[in-house]
């Protein structure tokens, strides 16, 4: 008897010990590069710690997050980061939306003009932004060669003007990502059964009101998962600004993770910054549990 | 009857708005090439040139030449190539004990795996960064490698496709008297290919263009990786308009026949991850 139960539970032991066997190297991972990190940052956000030396590490409590909104640098680049969400999001689900239509009618060559629109998006944004610096040149860049011949004379100055600086990473930023989101929308749009739209076109509806009434509705749980992802992804910019503006003019463009990448390695301020990456961490949080909540007045599943 | 005028005039119009699109994605792309074959004083020209004349193809040797691209291109390599396959290797050992084998703590380990999905990488970057300065970890290509043996993402992906590997298969294997690890490399790394095929392909071009990683862990230009290295070179030639467009489209290549190779792969993996959030 005794040895029946040992057996079992030898056994039991060597089937937990391979499985553990097949995690421990994402396990060590995990552990590494993001368990001891959460905690610790938790822990330096409230410290005035610089980076530079340990000894002279201080606890400041919750300071450094009631400092938040005295710091004039923080409270402009969260304003820039709140703007260039509001409109990067529904500019980029709308441009995807109706890309994604227009292939949806192409018959012929639908690879050709997939791997067209999508072509920004497997480019790295550094050179993205490298590109999109030189096309913005205020005097003759090919943006403003083509405003110039389309009537308009005083053209912005773009990435040199603190007021247009941020509208042009936002265009950027939806040029270079909106082939992900229209690739989703049309994989989407390809499962609504055509016999809705047969249906639709019975009771004399036009175009415009079978995607009113017909894809988007149905299309509704994608639009919403593409909207969470976008909004995530937009509070996570920095590649494009720091390439393309370093954060300016003056302070034009700068965002919530230029904030953490400046005052944690330019300024030495290590605790304030871990600070302002868990208020990112909060908001992106309560955002995304507000859009989970209000789905339900809108997103319609079968 | 087929040949409604309605219609053709409808087909052109479509057709140009096609075109107009095209315009619209790769008008970057085009000017790109063009102002990389371009002396400097050609290139803010009204009208745009779009044909150079004269065709300047110093820009290319230049380019190769006054930046060791060779070495970025190589640091590149390494880490894309090793941190992919890192990556792709212990996230399909793990997602396949999740999938279907029984452990204590499963569940919970699973949960909390997952949950790092919600934590920007970004809000960790400060203490991982201090960290891996403790381990001595700095200034160094191995801590971006490393970085991959964790992902999340990568875990959740693949255990959705060894889930629908029938468990019949992995009981008459251990009938047979086949081990775990022999199942797993011998029958489930086999049944799960489209699944590793596209964590590979997005690992590889997420670790190829990455910039931010990079940026606050290497500081001596020798281990600097291509994006580095192209955002240094900008900087420092920022006047040099066709050197910096011909440097740029060359770091792009390598990733565009990758991209072109792996095309239907890469649009199946995003609408399958995409479209279930």
């Amino acid at each position: 008897m005794a040895k029946q139960i040992s057996a079992k539970r030898q056994k039991a032991i060597k089937r937990n010990l391979t499985a553990y066997i097949f995690i421990l190297p994402c396990l060590a991972g995990f552990m590494v590069y993001y368990l001891i990190p959460i905690f610790a940052g938790i822990g330096f956000s409230m410290t005035d710690y610089t980076g530079l030396s340990i000894k002279n590490i201080h606890f400041v409590g919750f300071d450094n997050y009631k400092n938040l909104f005295q710091n004039a640098y923080f409270k402009k680049a969260f304003m820039n980061n709140l703007i260039y969400t509001l409109l990067y999001t529904p500019i980029t689900l709308i441009v995807a939306l109706f890309f994604a239509t227009v292939l949806n009618h192409v018959k012929r060559g639908v690879k050709f003009f997939r791997v067209c629109f999508f072509l920004p998006y497997v480019t790295s944004m550094v050179s993205v932004a490298i590109v999109w610096r030189l096309i913005f040149n205020p005097t003759n860049g090919p943006i403003n060669i083509l405003l110039g011949n389309l009537g308009i004379s005083n053209p912005p100055k773009w990435l040199m003007s603190t007021k247009w600086a941020l509208y042009a990473v936002i265009i950027v930023a939806v040029w270079k990502t909106f082939g992900y989101y229209m690739l989703i929308l049309l994989a989407g749009m390809q499962t609504i059964p055509e016999h809705l739209y047969e249906a639709a076109a019975i009771d004399g509806a036009r175009a415009a009101q079978k995607f009113w009434y017909v894809t988007l509705p149905l299309l509704s749980p994608t639009i919403f998962l593409c909207i969470v992802t976008l909004v995530i992804n937009s509070f996570q910019v920095f590649d494009l600004v720091n390439v393309m503006t370093e954060g300016g003019p003056g302070t034009a463009t700068n965002v919530l993770v230029y904030r953490i990448y400046e005052e944690g390695f330019k300024n030495a301020n290590m605790g304030f910054a871990c600070a302002i990456a868990y208020f990112l961490f909060g908001v992106t949080l309560v955002i995304t549990l507000v859009q989970f909540i209000g789905q339900k007045r809108w997103v319609h599943y079968d | 009857m087929k040949d409604d005028p309605k219609k053709i005039i409808g087909r052109i119009l479509f057709g140009l708005l096609l075109l107009l699109l095209v315009l619209c994605s790769i008008f970057p792309f085009l000017w790109m090439i063009s102002t990389s074959f371009k002396y400097d004083t050609q290139v803010f020209t009204n009208p745009i040139q779009w044909i150079p004349d004269p065709v300047k193809l110093d820009n290319y040797r230049k380019a190769w030449s006054e930046i060791p691209f060779a070495l970025f291109l190589k640091n590149t390599a390494l880490v894309a190539v090793a941190g992919t396959f890192l990556q792709v290797v212990c996230c399909s050992a793990a997602a396949y004990a999740f999938a279907k084998m029984e452990f204590m703590g499963k569940n919970i380990l699973f949960m909390i795996f997952m949950a790092t999905m919600m934590i920007p990488w970004h809000t960790i970057m400060i203490p991982q960064h201090m960290l891996m300065g403790r381990l001595g970890m700095h200034d160094k290509l191995a801590t971006l490698i490393l970085m991959q043996a964790f992902g999340a993402f990568g875990i959740f992906l693949l255990r959705q496709f060894f889930m629908g590997v029938p468990n019949e298969l992995r009981e008459a294997a251990q009938i047979d008297g086949a081990g775990e690890i022999r199942i797993f490399f011998s029958i489930m790394l086999q049944q799960a290919r489209p699944g590793l095929a596209a964590l590979t392909i997005f690992t590889f071009i997420t670790q190829w263009n990455d910039y931010i990683t990079p940026l606050i862990y290497l500081n001596s230009p020798k281990n600097y990786t291509l994006q580095l290295g192209l955002k240094m070179f900008a900087t420092q030639y920022t006047m040099q308009y066709g050197l910096t467009m011909a440097g740029t489209l060359c770091s792009m290549v390598p990733l565009f026949v990758v991209y072109l190779i792996f095309e239907k792969q890469i649009t199946k993996g995003i609408v399958f991850t995409g479209m279930k959030g």
